[in-house]
């Protein structure tokens, strides 16, 4: 932190959940006037459930609505425990192969594709995150297999991501390699998945927000 | 477009402007001869002076026209104005030759100024007094960049009209003059004469410009007589019918009340050459009756009514505003007059007045995409969003138009100042953000005065470091200051005693304007001048304030913070270290200078270490110029705006102690320092509405929004609810710069300029100068294919 120009800083630091709630007041006034609210992302807000406990508590005591954005990869009694506190969770789907998942995420869908039917049947709400990345899980067997889901649950919205290269520069900091160096998909193969969401009955948008 | 209105202002926008003598070899004529002698008193003088201005001078009808009137010989041709100041054939080189806002001037005209203006006019200009009146420590403060001088080079005006036209013609103003004279009391009334000569003077103003709009009928019938195209001569035949009509006489429809603004406007630019230029104000509020009743009788279509507003659009733009010279170039350098149109707002009894010709007005600003006439929408809670959409419509295509206002803080404003509740709801904002009573306030400005500057003052005791002479008082030496206090106090001394030099200054060239140059036209027009007697110059309009412009209040707010944080908090910087820092222009101090720029809380974080300080700040300058009485019977008051002066504060400003090098422009408006806002533009919000804007005539802030954050539907809806937030708390003014693929690529060059360009990245948005190369090419590809 000696660096006086900034050129090495070290980003991130220890907060309380109070400072946090503070700062998340400060644009309580923005949020009357959109219909917005406060979203607790990541890294993945659910590795730290008691954390995430306390300011989601925090949030409903100000009226403040709330959104995580997860991967969806916790317990069983994380999600119980949180679920009802939560105005709308942005969920991630990557894969519907199991194998794919396991290959690029180190872990299996299994948890995460169930947490998600409990979430449907509990009644949360939910936005879909699909992040589309070439060659590894646009394929239409997926984009179908993820329709299917989404449908068998009744969750009707999905986000569609196009795969983007903003955090190459990230690895560079870092000095760490990117294992990931391939390019965006393109605008017609995102329309394409698209409208075969749309087609099964789905609302697709494509891009976050 | 229409072709009419595709070649008018083709034309418009590719003449170069230039100096014509025109006015200025009429008016050395006039003041040459008999009638300027005859003339009983000043006022009548002035009065007769327009009149002969506007008796003789050329009359233009172009092809195609159907808006008619140019204050020069033909469109661009740029009057001056030697009885306030005589350009030297030196001060004509430059306005010919400099590169920025250049205005030709061609041999005829520097022969005619040299043989006839200048040997007339030389050391008899209101400019020569104003410089021959003032005191030695007023000239030592302006040399020093201190603060500077709106009427050095023209004259008080700020002033925007009311409806009044469009219900009364000259003719019933002149019934109004009549029955103001049959009132005077010569018994009991130690002015009655004065009001008298005044009065009259008010009559041969109305006179001129009935005489002036029958030169264009006369014109306009001798061109029909010889028009062999039937359309056109049909034109030119109601050309001629609506100037028989108008002024004389109220407008009967659209296009007479139109026609009859424009020749009001010419008028007043005619007859002086004001600060801000005069403007039409709530025209949508104007014109509505005028344009419903024509529509319900089948006599103008939809279609016919924006084309007449797109030819009135161009004639402001036909119009750039006076040339100017020395440091008044410098704090505003540019062609556009501001005078601003508003749309929008509440009527009089406090309902929406937002109308169909209000979204026309909107339409026809994305259409012409003229510097001139500004424009600026009116927001109010009650304002229907449907209206604050279209704007950001217009915002998004990236031409800088309009600029957004919120009328419920511009009424609590007015009515703060004590204007009736009438009055407020029929106002606006004029100029850049200038909040005023319509047609019954004369509202100057006077002078920016150089926030940071009085730092630099106070840290050198008194002595201003680049003209090494004594600019303020003596105030104490820094390495003897034990607390942050110690250092307010001593600046609010400086200030207060430098507020003190520019209010003396103010009053007497208020006086010199309103003993050697009243203004019986301008006075015709703004309430309540025909029922005082009094010229608009000397106390006539119902309200008179005086405006002090504070600039620079983000890096006055950084230096403060850094001082306080560092060397009285942190004791980690000697206030003597920082001193002899700032005098060798952190020559070889960067380490500290960086640890200032970015170890340190600013404004413009939802910080309150810094805000807090900006609210003292603010406080400070409040107490030193609210109320303070000016000639008029009204008083100063202060508001935040810079135009361009922010540049010239910054070139005679050394280095300050929030890392700013000497030279390098200061703040402008209420924005944060360039790059020191690092959270965002709900974070800005929220540190700008910390300014007790309501206690202000005015605050100007400017956002930059890269296009691809207003690409959809829900960007734009964003951009409505930041704008509803920001007037939520009390925010005056906010403006959208949307940037271009040309900003991107010097921001590319000059990080440190940009380290708060936001940029739509993907599903979300970062900072422009924390991408990779590779990204910011990627974006500055998309943003240029955007067209913008």
């Amino acid at each position: 932190m000696a660096c006086p120009s900034d050129a090495l800083v070290l980003v991130g630091r220890a907060v309380s959940a109070d400072e946090i709630l503070k700062e998340i007041q400060k644009d309580a006034t923005f949020f009357d006037e959109s219909g917005g609210g406060v979203t607790f992302s990541g890294g993945e807000p659910l590795m730290q459930p008691d954390f995430l406990e306390g300011l989601l508590e925090g949030c409903k005591d100000r009226n403040i609505r709330t959104a995580v954005d997860t991967c969806g990869y916790a317990s069983y009694k994380t999600i119980e425990r949180i679920r009802d506190k939560v105005d709308l969770f942005l969920y991630d789907i990557k894969s519907m192969d199991d194998w794919t998942h396991r290959k690029y995420t180190g872990v299996s869908n299994r948890l995460i594709v169930q947490n998600f039917k409990i979430l449907a049947k509990n009644g949360s709400s939910i936005s879909v995150r699909f992040p589309v990345i070439p060659g590894v899980n646009d394929t239409a067997k997926n984009v179908a297999r993820t329709g299917e889901l989404l449908l068998s649950c009744g969750v009707k919205q999905v986000c569609l991501l196009p795969f983007h290269r903003a955090g190459i520069e990230k690895y560079r900091s870092l000095d760490k390699p990117c294992k990931l160096d391939i390019r965006s998909p393109s605008d017609e193969k995102m329309q394409l998945i698209k409208e075969k969401l749309i087609k099964v009955g789905l609302d697709v948008r494509i891009g976050g927000g | 477009m229409k072709n009419r209105v595709r070649k008018l202002r083709e034309r418009s926008v590719s003449i170069k402007p230039y100096i014509t003598p025109e006015r200025a070899v009429l008016i050395t004529e006039f003041y040459a001869g008999e009638g300027a002698s005859q003339a009983s008193s000043t006022p009548a003088k002035r009065a007769f002076a327009l009149k002969y201005l506007l008796e003789n001078k050329k009359i233009v009808i172009d092809d195609g026209e159907l808006i008619v009137g140019e204050r020069g010989p033909a469109p661009k041709a740029v009057s001056t104005y030697p009885e306030i100041c005589c350009h030297s054939l030196q001060d004509l080189e430059i306005l010919n030759s400099r590169k920025k806002t250049p205005f030709a001037v061609d041999k005829e005209t520097r022969r005619v100024y040299k043989d006839k203006i200048i040997p007339f006019w030389k050391g008899k200009s209101i400019r020569e007094m104003i410089f021959g009146q003032m005191s030695e420590e007023w000239n030592a403060a302006y040399e020093a960049g201190v603060f500077t001088e709106f009427l050095e080079q023209r004259a008080p005006g700020h002033t925007v009209l009311d409806d009044k036209i469009y219900r009364k013609g000259m003719v019933d103003l002149k019934k109004d003059i009549e029955k103001s004279i049959q009132s005077l009391d010569f018994l009991n009334d130690a002015e009655a004469l004065g009001r008298m000569e005044e009065l009259k003077a008010m009559e041969i103003a109305a006179d001129a410009l009935i005489c002036y709009a029958e030169r264009h009928a006369e014109k306009a019938r001798q061109m029909a007589k010889k028009e062999k195209n039937p359309t056109r001569k049909k034109e030119l035949k109601k050309i001629a019918d609506v100037c028989s009509h108008v002024p004389a006489n109220a407008p009967r429809d659209f296009w007479e009340a139109l026609q009859y603004y424009w020749f009001v406007h010419l008028g007043v630019i005619s007859e002086l050459n004001p600060w801000d230029s005069f403007n039409p104000g709530r025209l949508d509020q104007h014109l509505y009756p005028f344009y419903k009743r024509d529509l319900e009788q089948g006599t103008l279509t939809r279609e016919e009514a924006k084309e007449l507003l797109e030819l009135f659009w161009i004639k402001f733009n036909n119009q750039p505003a006076p040339p100017k010279v020395g440091v008044t170039a410098e704090e505003s350098s540019t062609y556009n007059d501001f005078a601003l149109i508003n749309a929008g707002g509440v009527k009089a009894d406090g309902s929406d007045g937002v109308n169909e010709l209000s979204y026309m007005i909107l339409d026809v600003v994305e259409e012409m995409r003229l510097i001139q006439p500004s424009s600026m929408v009116q927001i109010s809670k009650k304002t229907p969003d449907s209206f604050v959409k279209k704007a950001v419509e217009v915002i998004r295509e990236g031409f800088g138009q309009p600029s957004v206002f919120n009328t419920d803080a511009i009424i609590q404003e007015l009515l703060r100042q004590g204007k009736s509740i009438e009055d407020a709801r029929n106002g606006g904002a004029s100029g850049c953000v200038e909040a005023g009573a319509f047609g019954k306030e004369s509202y100057i400005l006077t002078g920016y005065f150089n926030l940071p500057k009085i730092l630099e003052i106070t840290l050198n005791n008194g002595s201003d470091p680049r003209t090494k002479r004594k600019v303020g008082i003596e105030t104490g030496n820094p390495s003897d200051l034990s607390s942050f206090d110690e250092l307010i106090n001593a600046y609010e001394k400086q200030l207060n005693y430098l507020v003190d030099v520019k209010i003396k200054g103010n009053n007497i060239i208020e006086r010199l304007y309103a003993e050697h140059l009243p203004t019986p036209f301008l006075s015709l027009l703004i309430s309540d001048c025909i029922q005082k007697g009094k010229d608009y110059s000397d106390g006539g309009a119902r309200y008179n304030t005086n405006y002090i412009q504070g600039v620079g209040l983000g890096t006055i707010t950084d230096s403060l913070a850094a001082i306080k944080y560092h060397v009285f908090d942190k004791k980690n910087v000697k206030i003597r270290e920082l001193c002899d820092a700032l005098h060798a222009d952190f020559d070889v101090h960067e380490n500290l200078r960086q640890r200032l720029l970015n170890k340190t809380p600013k404004y413009g974080n939802d910080d309150d270490y810094a805000d807090n300080i900006m609210r003292t700040v603010f406080n400070i300058y409040y107490c030193a110029v609210e109320g303070r009485p000016n000639t008029k019977g009204g008083c100063h008051r202060i508001n935040l705006l810079p135009t361009t002066v922010h540049i010239y504060f910054g070139k005679v400003l050394g280095a300050t102690p929030d890392g700013r090098k000497a030279g390098e422009p200061v703040s402008e408006g209420v924005s944060p320092v360039q790059g020191a806002d690092r959270k965002g533009p709900t974070a800005v919000i929220k540190s700008v509405s910390k300014i007790d804007h309501l206690r202000t005539g005015g605050t100007l802030l400017n956002q930059k929004f890269a296009p691809e954050l207003l690409k959809d539907e829900q960007g734009m809806d964003k951009l409505g609810h930041l704008i509803r937030t920001y007037f939520k708390l009390d925010g005056h003014h906010i403006q959208f710069n949307i940037i271009n693929a040309e900003i991107l690529r010097d921001a590319q060059r000059h990080p440190e300029k940009y380290t708060d360009l936001l940029v739509r990245v993907a599903g979300y948005s970062d900072y422009f100068v924390d991408l990779s190369p590779e990204l910011q090419n990627e974006i500055i590809k998309r943003t240029e294919h955007k067209s913008f």
